[in-house]
């Protein structure tokens, strides 16, 4: 075995496309996937055109809530260009300069302090469908966030204005009385009625007592619904069961999990469809290789070089994104058993194609779907299809070495070790079927 | 339809006994029996599909038969001793002919590997390209590295599956030049043709095959006599003989 793994290596060494493949294949994916994890999305370049006159205030009571800060907000939402004219706006999105123009108008105060009408902001994209629909969305978020964050203003000054109500307040001014508040009338008003002889003016006054107290009552009430006029619904997230991946380091195990099978899975197919296509397969079996040491030859070969890559790919990926190397065993048995699976697969295909490239695109037809179907979230597609998609995805080794290496890198669950022995299970399966389709070959 | 008529041979090397492959519902091959002395040179003839490299293939060892056993001393020393030559040159072309030879000495498990390799380029006239890559070899010259590796472990026997079809003239008549020192030294050569030239100028003896069944097994005068020709018209007698016969 040993003397055709060294025939292997060199045939491979002299495939400099194929090594130039495996060679580049691990750092342009460990690059760009540690560059897009590791740079968050950026906020969208928009061009805002405020209209507004300088200090214009939207009065709610006595408080004036500066129109500024609305502008405030949303500038932290994106990347804010200032523009001084909505025709400039037109203009730089147009050009591509922003992605989006948002024109704050001039009567945005008068239309926010009627409380009769809603305020309007104008909004100007570019771009095709796809461009429109994300920029469209960033912006809606931003401007949903400065919404909230506008509104929580309003709302604080509104509450501000019923406390003074209900609590009444100093005017500021020199030997002026304090104004009083609505919630001590009614107290007020029981020591005035309660001093006061049954009959005549003490049962008007008993009213305006009650009213006083159904009002500040109400208007407490009032305050307090206020709060939840700007957001009704909050949200709260539990976890009810398994360990929460980051999405950024699933990202890196789906990355690293395809890679392994994509590089395995080619190797080890066109090994074993090359010995018959130099027709050396024959001339091997007849008694100086048998049959199981060929095919293990082959997988070796596989497994060895796509661990290398999967190994070269972490590390390259862990120079952006942080990854814990005291798990390095569990990274090396996840991606091994892993390596080990899809290699069998792979001499499985090799032994049923004639030649490498047919080897090659059965192999390439074969992983790509069943890394898409093992990615198939349970809500995504109708239950009958879903079952039928865990029954295809536990038939062959990727939702294996995926759900192994994320427990592995994450320490997500299932825990590592029901997917290994899948692995291992998997491995002897293809290995069997190689092995029978290579007899049949004879 | 007459019967063959096995060769006496008094101490082969190789006993091939009621031998029969099938594929599927298609018999390639149907009680062939015959047996191969020390230092004979075997033609195997007969038309497309006969069964010829079926026979070879089994003899070699690379196929197993359906029924029937090959027998003598060369198989009970194992796969070295047979040498293969298959149809399809069966070689690593992205690998020198020194490779290649080296891996199947090593294979095969030869003493001394290195001698081996030097040898048989000395032998195939192969030694200048020794280090060139066999996808750059012409097809001639990839037959004879084909060739060298059924002799890489100095073989009792040697099964030459059409070892001229890709051969110019001068390199086909240095191949027999070539084989018929080999068979000279004593090493047996069973060869499948349809140079039938060859089998009239080089075979000490012919086997003729057709649909799997063995036809004729003498030498190759007998079978111009059986087939009713002239000495000098070995095609037109082995035609006729097969027509004889239905084929």
């Amino acid at each position: 075995m040993k003397a055709l793994l060294l025939k292997d290596l060199l045939i491979l060494r002299r495939s400099r496309l194929l090594v130039g493949v495996l060679v580049v294949y691990p750092i342009a994916i460990a690059l760009l996937i540690g560059l897009a994890i590791s740079r968050a999305p950026g906020k969208p370049k928009v061009a805002i055109v405020d209209e507004t006159p300088p200090g214009q205030t939207v009065q709610v009571g006595s408080e004036r809530v500066p129109v500024s800060r609305y502008a405030e907000q949303l500038f932290d939402q994106v990347q804010s260009v200032k523009v001084p004219t909505r025709s400039k706006a037109f203009g730089d999105v147009k050009s591509g300069k922003v992605l989006a123009a948002v024109v704050i108008p001039a009567n945005v105060a008068a239309r926010v302090g009627s409380g009769l009408k809603q305020a309007q902001l104008e909004v100007l994209y570019n771009g095709n469908a796809l461009e429109q629909s994300l920029v469209q969305s960033q912006v809606e978020a931003a401007l949903a966030q400065a919404n909230i964050g506008f509104s929580e203003q309003i709302q604080r000054a509104a509450s501000q204005a019923i406390g003074a109500l209900l609590s009444g307040r100093n005017l500021g001014v020199l030997g002026a009385p304090d104004l009083i508040g609505l919630g001590q009338i009614p107290g007020e008003l029981h020591g005035i009625v309660a001093r006061m002889a049954p009959g005549g003016d003490r049962a008007a006054l008993e009213r305006v007592e009650s009213f006083a107290r159904f009002a500040s009552q109400n208007l407490n009430l009032a305050k307090n619904v206020l709060s939840t006029i700007g957001q009704p619904i909050r949200v709260k997230t539990t976890l009810i069961s398994g360990r929460r991946t980051p999405l950024n380091t699933f990202a890196v195990v789906v990355a690293v999990s395809v890679s392994l099978m994509f590089v395995c899975v080619l190797l080890a197919s066109g090994g074993v469809a090359l010995e018959r296509e130099e027709h050396t397969l024959a001339r091997l079996v007849r008694g100086l290789v048998s049959h199981s040491a060929l095919l293990a030859e082959k997988a070796l070969l596989a497994a060895g070089c796509s661990l290398v890559l999967a190994l070269a790919m972490l590390a390259g990926i862990a120079a952006f994104v942080a990854l814990d190397w005291s798990r390095f065993g569990l990274w090396l048995a996840a991606l091994a058993l892993g390596a080990a699976g899809f290699a069998a697969l792979g001499v499985a295909i090799g032994a049923l194609a004639r030649e490498v490239r047919a080897a090659s695109l059965l192999a390439f037809l074969l992983s790509l779907p069943l890394a898409f179907l093992a990615l198939v979230p349970s809500g995504a597609v109708g239950g009958g299809v879903y079952d039928a998609i865990g029954v295809v995805s536990f038939a062959f080794p990727f939702k294996a070495a995926l759900q192994a290496l994320d427990a592995a890198v994450n320490g997500a669950s299932p825990s590592i070790g029901l997917p290994l022995v899948h692995l291992a299970v998997l491995t002897l399966v293809f290995g069997a079927l190689a092995r029978a389709g290579l007899r049949q070959a004879d | 339809m007459e019967g063959p008529r096995p060769t006496a041979v008094a101490e082969p090397v190789l006993s091939v006994s009621g031998l029969a492959k099938r594929y599927g519902e298609r018999e390639a091959l149907r009680d062939v029996s015959f047996d191969v002395g020390p230092g004979e040179l075997v033609a195997v003839v007969g038309p497309n599909g006969a069964g010829k490299t079926t026979l070879l293939s089994i003899i070699a060892g690379a196929q197993s038969a359906s029924a029937g056993s090959v027998s003598g001393p060369a198989v009970a020393a194992g796969a070295g001793q047979i040498g293969w030559a298959p149809q399809q040159p069966a070689l690593y072309s992205k690998l020198t002919v020194r490779e290649n030879l080296r891996l199947f000495a090593r294979l095969e498990e030869v003493a001394d590997a290195d001698a081996a390799v030097a040898q048989m380029l000395e032998q195939t006239g192969l030694g200048e390209r020794a280090d060139e890559r066999v996808q750059s070899l012409s097809g001639g010259n990839r037959q004879r590295v084909n060739v060298a590796l059924g002799l890489l472990a100095d073989p009792h026997v040697l099964a030459l599956d059409e070892p001229s079809s890709a051969l110019d003239p001068g390199q086909r008549a240095r191949l027999w030049q070539f084989v018929g020192a080999l068979a000279a030294h004593g090493t047996s050569v069973l060869f499948s043709t349809h140079h039938l030239g060859e089998v009239r100028r080089y075979a000490t003896r012919a086997i003729v095959l057709a649909d799997g069944e063995l036809l004729f097994d003498g030498a190759p005068a007998a079978l111009v006599a059986r087939g009713g020709a002239t000495d000098d018209d070995f095609e037109g007698a082995f035609v006729a003989f097969l027509g004889a016969r239905g084929h």
